[in-house]
């Protein structure tokens, strides 16, 4: 998914700003593929293709924390980087 | 868990309540847990119950007969939903549905009169929640009903078109909902009618624009 040349990159996963983030933990009560835990009281993303970005997580934050965002490219162009 | 008093007091509807109104309120109150994906209301139901989130989000939404879903509120803790039709006697307008697990407290239709009747304040707080629920939804209806968002979404899709650099600003649905003026619940709208007019590709955390042309008319832009 996202290999680029010779370099493999991991797979791209929603971001958290840890600083605005309270530990409510809603998002890890929302994301079916298990990928985001509460490791202590901190919110961790796990790594992990089964993500489809159905953006839940981002969406149940009440505190913006999490970030789904779209990267926007033109289709001749994708593959360049 | 027993009903408990504070958390009561943490729901919009029960604010400014004395100790002795608190209590009247409390004996009506029962608690209800719904796990992930639980059916909480069917749309078009007898409404018999009003609800109030105490932990977790509840999502409201209506589906059309195509069977797409349209997403109308989350619900979060301390706010109430079902209002309009068990006040009305009518059917639940929407579906209601647990996003994860969910702790509600629950209050009967029939035991609402005796609640006014002994708490006016409660017709207060009613007032409140219920005239900020008609502002958002006639916001929502606004921009469900006259696509100029679409054409929005479309133009800020244009504007922030990596050009091949390695640096490309990223946009969340939120991010593009505050850009077109709008809520986020209609911008996964707009995106999928784009997709359906062939403009956009959408891949996982990738909006590939596929027809520019097309994209940039739907934006009222000169191609
Ligand atoms: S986007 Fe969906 S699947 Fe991915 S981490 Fe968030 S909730 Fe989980
Ligand atoms: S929902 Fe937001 S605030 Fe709550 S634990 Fe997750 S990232 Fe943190």
């Amino acid at each position: 998914m996202s290999t680029d040349g010779d370099r493999i990159v991991m797979v791209e996963m929603p971001g958290i700003d840890p600083e605005k983030c309270n530990g409510c933990g809603l998002c890890v009560d929302v994301c079916r593929c298990h990928a985001v835990v509460m490791v202590g009281n901190r919110v961790t993303i796990i790594n992990t293709k089964l993500c489809g970005w159905c953006a839940l997580c981002e969406m149940v934050c009440p505190t913006d924390a999490i970030r789904c965002a779209y990267e926007i490219v033109v289709e001749e162009r994708s593959g360049k980087k | 868990m027993a009903v408990q008093e504070e958390l009561i007091k943490s729901i919009v509807y029960f604010s400014h309540l004395g100790p002795d109104e608190l209590t009247s309120v409390q004996r009506f109150v029962f608690e209800k847990t719904v796990e992930r994906g639980g059916i909480i209301l069917f749309e078009g139901e007898p409404a018999e119950v009003l609800y109030f989130v105490i932990s977790g989000v509840v999502k409201i939404y209506k589906t059309s007969t195509d069977g797409k879903e349209q997403i109308l509120h989350l619900i979060r803790a301390g706010e109430s939903f079902n209002d309009v039709p068990v006040f009305n006697g009518g059917a639940n307008l929407a579906t209601a549905e647990a996003m994860g697990p969910v702790v509600l407290y629950g209050i009967k239709k029939t035991a609402l009169a005796t609640i006014l009747k002994d708490c006016p304040q409660v017709s207060l707080n009613i007032l409140r929640v219920l005239s900020e629920k008609m502002t958002r939804l006639v916001m929502l209806v606004e921009d469900l009903s006259f696509r100029h968002v679409t054409g929005r979404v479309a133009r800020i899709l244009l504007e922030y078109t990596g050009d091949g650099g390695a640096q490309r600003p990223r946009l969340t649905q939120q991010e593009m909902a505050a850009m077109a003026g709008t809520v986020r619940e209609v911008i996964g709208r707009a995106l999928k009618s784009l997709e359906k007019d062939g403009s956009v590709r959408i891949e996982r955390h990738r909006i590939i624009i596929t027809d520019k042309q097309s994209l940039q008319e739907t934006a009222g832009l000169a191609g």
